[in-house]
């Protein structure tokens, strides 16, 4: 029964991975709100910390880098969502909306 | 030397404790998807965050397989309980909604398969990296429990220890001053 083994494979864990960054970035594409693409570049950073957590447990000869580098990745992802929220906030002061589509002041 | 590193190899019998522990996993990871499918796809973004949390709850279980508990903890406080709910309250603020017909306008139709099959290249390309890749295994050093975290996190990284402490105290400040401006 191999189906049972995949917690014990380091690729099943790269394949989650990618899984969470092609989500983040399609997440990141389709999205038409500020929050919603907040949202997808979370599943972005996820998908990193999965990457080195697995690397981290299989291949590294040191147990600890790991899961500290998914510790600063978690302090960054915090501090930028905190960042990120406050902006909104005062872009919706502003324009009296968030949507991507009317947030075209520099005719980009 | 073989493609998959599997420790250990042998795979377990389903009526056995090892092969629950695979169930187990198995539902995990049906969490950790279920979520993320929910996150990207719902209309509202309530249901949005919602999914954000149920991925995040999922990959603190992946944690937990990854035999880190002390980093299964940290996922569950740090973004199940403080950045989703951080992003609901701005939800609750800013009362996004996404217009289905009216925003079509300045949008090509285009976007949504474009961005599906970037996403989906962007997955077979890493999983066939992921896969292929003779990884190469070192044999461990030391011990991976919160004692040798802690010493590590003090002794060799301390430097970066302090610098994200400055960026945490940065980040803390500046969303103060931009969330208060232009307030009356």
């Amino acid at each position: 029964m191999q189906l049972l083994n995949l917690y014990n494979c380091l690729s099943t864990y790269l394949v989650i991975g990618a899984l969470l960054f092609s989500f983040g970035v399609y997440g990141m594409v389709v999205r038409r709100t500020v929050i919603g693409m907040l949202i997808s570049s979370e599943f972005i950073l996820a998908a990193a910390s999965t990457n080195f957590m697995a690397f981290n447990r299989f291949l590294a000869p040191d147990p600890t880098v790991g899961q500290i580098f998914t510790l600063f990745i978690m302090a960054i992802a915090a501090a930028e969502a905190a960042i990120a929220v406050s902006i909104m906030i005062a872009v919706y002061r502003n324009y009296k909306t968030i949507d991507t589509d009317d947030l075209v002041d520099l005719q980009g | 030397m073989q493609a998959i590193v599997c420790q250990p190899a042998a795979a377990p019998l389903l009526f056995s404790a090892e092969g629950m522990v695979g169930i187990i996993f198995l539902l995990t990871v049906t969490l950790v998807l279920a979520g993320a499918v929910i996150a990207v796809s719902a209309q509202r973004l309530v249901r949005a965050v919602s999914g954000l949390a149920v991925c995040f709850t999922g990959l603190a279980g992946v944690y937990y397989f990854l035999l880190s508990p002390f980093l299964a903890m940290m996922q569950m406080l740090i973004y199940v309980g403080a950045v989703s709910i951080l992003i609901a309250f701005g939800i609750m603020m800013a009362a996004p909604e996404e217009k289905r017909g009216a925003g079509m306008k300045n949008r090509s139709l285009l976007a949504g398969p474009l961005a599906f099959s970037v996403g989906a290249l962007m997955f077979a390309a890493m999983t066939v990296l992921g896969l292929k890749t003779q990884w190469q295994v070192f044999p461990r050093q030391g011990g991976s429990d919160i004692e040798a975290i802690g010493i590590a996190l003090l002794t060799t990284h301390s430097l970066v220890f302090e610098l994200i402490s400055i960026v945490l105290l940065m980040a803390i400040i500046g969303a103060v001053v931009l969330a208060q401006r232009g307030r009356n």
